[in-house]
């Protein structure tokens, strides 16, 4: 047991924090050219899909310098390394896995370039945690399938460029994870439509998308015709070290710390009230726990035994933290704890009211809770299925 | 990086976790632990000869020299079969005399404990629910011919096996350790919860030690122990939830009702996965603690308040809902549950409870 790097470990951390020390410049300080200059930056480094295979244009880097780079980029707050999250998140390594060479050749760069913006089209209204229930259907005609049928909860459709829709093409299956199929899809196709849902937030960043009659050729179906499942939960089990997140959570943490020190509470210092106290260092414990966790995983991977389901472990501490930071802030400020940006009497600009507001992007988003309980009862206890 | 176990120390486990199964099952301790308790002396020696009681001794004491991350290793296993022994005493003892002693009693004491020869305990509080130098309340007074102590040192675990005690009592408001044979002192068994963790309390009638048997003990020092206590007994929590919950996670697999298997129930099944969150979360946190005993000694009174911060409460609720997930059988004397939700109850409390450690997380941590 050792939580030592190696030398050459320990070179690609100060690579990363030169380079960090040198463009990521105090957020009031920087232009409106510097995310353009920024996304160009990383992606010259090779950052950008850093485990992918060099080959595709990716960074063909190992687990650890991931990690590094993960944990250095979260540290210095900066921005993501690229705009498309589900693209980098799903999208690329699905097509790495499963897409043609003539696909990886169109698709990939584009997503490493920050050129195209992707969203996965995986909820539809009747199935939502139950995904494999999908019936947004896929006919067959000539060189097209013919898209009819709704997804839902689409986060980033109002943006997006491109769609990975999972579509029915057979519905006579016994086996409702048989005969999906995974489509590549242009946003602007005809007969897609996009409405925008808000959320409680105020905000407009996930959508219904209807599909009437919409033409996708069979030259963009991802994998094998009614194997969409596999490409799915392959792509879904692309799972990735959780030290970033950590990191997130750690600084969250100290901010949280700063708002307790600036607080009183019936009369008195927060940071004296051992209920406060014992709420924060609570969380502590949780994170760390994420941290340690996440330490092991990585380990297992390092020594190659495959990643299964114990990533559900620090999901679950993930929701849980995501909800209750923000509402133990929000509770401890009283009534300015419920004042938005805009009002004279929110506390940080009403940060933390719009944050516990903005919870279900990450507690829903990918498997709500119960479902990451049945994955791990399941796979892991190997108790009955629901 | 390497935040996982070596081959040896996966050897080690197996090992350990052989000789619970096959030289000390639950039935074997469910006889042990009824009525007058003897240690069982010929598998103590076999514990010694295996190497396990000298594991952090340094070589030149006639230990290993290993660190306390094997140490973990067989407290994890010794836990998960409830072992009634007294390893986590003899490793805090080893510990002590390491930290306070010169180098004439290391050489003395410690070769005969690695070899199973001398059993030895030790024993710090005596307020029940106070971790604090303050709470150390025997006191001593000095005489002509060294130290007379009267008075009465509640809570020692596992004193009724001990050869040898190492009681912290203070002397003109200075902290020692006191190094005493079981015959200087009256030693009465007092019943608790968990037979598995025997505890007693010790008497001194006009005991007068000599100065040689008497050790300073810094407030540094008192706190090195105690969170090298909190380790040693989170280990033995780890062992034990895990095998409280497989044991329920297996009934659950097992039990029909209604037309089901009960683990098919969410009711049922999302307790058992919040446990399993629960029981690898404190197991990472106490790996890491484990090593920083050795290799970051500044950062074990956080890293030690984590784990057991996280452990007692979580250990203790595991215990309750896992005889509730049985329903009636987990709560017959018969069924094993109901030991570990015994042990659940000692190891809350032990080295500190999620109160003391979550204040101390905060304090640390700039509160």
């Amino acid at each position: 047991m050792d939580f030592d790097y190696s030398p050459s470990e320990e070179a690609f951390r100060k690579e990363v924090r030169d380079f960090l020390k040198e463009n990521l410049p105090p957020r009031k300080e920087r232009g409106s050219d510097f995310l353009a200059n920024w996304l160009r930056k990383v992606r010259a480094r090779g950052w950008v899909g850093f485990s992918w295979p060099k080959a595709y244009g990716g960074g063909g880097g190992g687990l650890v310098e991931q990690a590094i780079l993960r944990e250095e980029m979260a540290l210095a707050k900066a921005p993501p390394l690229g705009t498309s999250f589900m693209g980098l998140a799903w999208v690329g390594p699905g097509i790495i896995q499963y897409g043609t060479e003539e696909q990886k050749q169109r698709f990939i760069p584009d997503i490493l370039d920050s050129k195209v913006t992707w969203c996965t089209g995986y909820s539809e209204p009747n199935h939502g945690s139950d995904l494999a229930a999908i019936q947004c259907k896929a006919v067959r005609d000539g060189d097209d399938y013919v898209v009819n049928g709704q997804k839902i909860w689409t986060s980033g459709a109002p943006w997006s460029q491109w769609i990975i829709l999972l579509t029915r093409t057979d519905f006579s299956t016994t086996s409702k994870h048989d005969g999906i199929t995974c489509l590549l899809v242009p946003m602007d196709s005809p007969g897609l439509e996009v409405r925008p849902i808000e959320n409680m937030a105020g905000d407009r960043h996930f959508a219904e998308v209807f599909f009437r009659d919409v033409r996708v050729p069979v030259a963009n179906r991802l994998g094998q015709e009614g194997e969409g499942w596999k490409v799915t939960v392959s792509a879904l089990a692309n799972e990735r070290s959780s030290i970033g997140e950590v990191t997130q959570m750690f600084s969250k943490l100290d901010t949280l710390k700063e708002l307790v020190r600036a607080t009183a509470r019936n009369g008195r210092p927060a940071a004296k009230d051992p209920a406060v106290r014992r709420r924060i260092a609570t969380f502590e414990m949780k994170i760390a726990a994420m941290k340690y966790n996440g330490l092991r995983y990585l380990t297992k991977q390092i020594r190659g035994e495959p990643l299964t389901s114990e990533t559900s472990v620090n999901k679950l501490h993930r929701a849980s933290l995501e909800i209750e930071m923000d509402d133990f802030a929000v509770a401890l400020m009283g009534q300015a704890g419920l004042h938005l940006r805009g009002s004279d009497d929110a506390v940080d600009a009403g940060s933390w009211s719009k944050s516990s507001l903005s919870w279900p992007n990450v507690v829903i988003g990918g498997g709500t809770p119960n479902i990451q309980r049945n994955i791990i009862a399941e796979r892991i206890l190997h108790l009955p299925k629901d | 990086m390497n935040f996982g176990f070596s081959e040896e120390q996966e050897l080690l486990r197996d090992q350990v976790r052989r000789f619970m199964q096959e030289d000390l099952p639950l039935t074997k301790i469910r006889t042990m632990t009824k009525g007058a308790l003897q240690l069982d002396r010929p598998l103590w020696t076999r514990m010694a000869e295996l190497g396990w009681l000298g594991l952090t001794t340094p070589e030149s004491c006639g230990g290993l020299g290993l660190s306390w991350v094997d140490a973990t290793v067989v407290l994890e296993e010794a836990g998960r079969g409830l072992c009634p022994m007294p390893l986590v005493s003899h490793l805090l003892s080893t510990e002590a005399i390491l930290a306070v002693c010169g180098k004439k009693q290391r050489m003395a004491w410690l070769p005969a404990m690695a070899a199973g020869q001398a059993v030895c305990t030790l024993a710090l509080y005596d307020e029940p629910n106070w971790l604090h130098p303050d709470a150390i309340t025997l006191e001593g007074k000095r005489v002509k011919k060294g130290i007379r102590i009267n008075g009465r040192k509640p809570f020692v675990t596992d004193a009724q096996y001990a050869d040898y005690l190492l009681i912290a009592l203070r002397v003109d408001k200075q902290l020692y350790l006191a190094a005493v044979g079981r015959d200087q002192v009256t030693i009465t068994p007092q019943p608790q919860m968990d037979l598995t963790k025997p505890t007693a309390s010790v008497e001194f009638d006009d005991v007068v030690l000599s100065e040689s048997a008497l050790f300073r003990l810094s407030r540094k020092q008192l706190a090195w122990l105690t969170d090298c206590g909190a380790v040693a007994v989170t280990a033995e929590m780890v062992g034990a939830a895990d095998a409280v919950h497989t044991l329920t996670v297996d009934y659950a697999n097992q039990r029909v009702q209604f037309g089901n298997l009960i683990g098919r129930y969410q009711g049922v099944k999302h307790r058992l996965a919040d446990m399993y969150v629960d029981i690898e979360s404190f197991r990472s946190l106490l790996y890491y603690a484990a090593w920083t005993v050795n290799n970051a000694p500044g950062e074990l009174p956080r890293a030690a308040s984590l784990a057991k911060g996280y452990a007692s409460d979580a250990f203790a609720q595991i215990g309750i809902d896992c005889i509730g997930l049985h329903g009636a059988i987990g709560f017959t004397a018969e069924y094993d549950a109901q030991l570990y939700l015994k042990r659940s109850k000692w190891a809350r409390p032990a080295f500190g409870d999620s109160d003391y450690h979550l204040q101390r997380v905060a304090t640390l941590g700039g509160l």
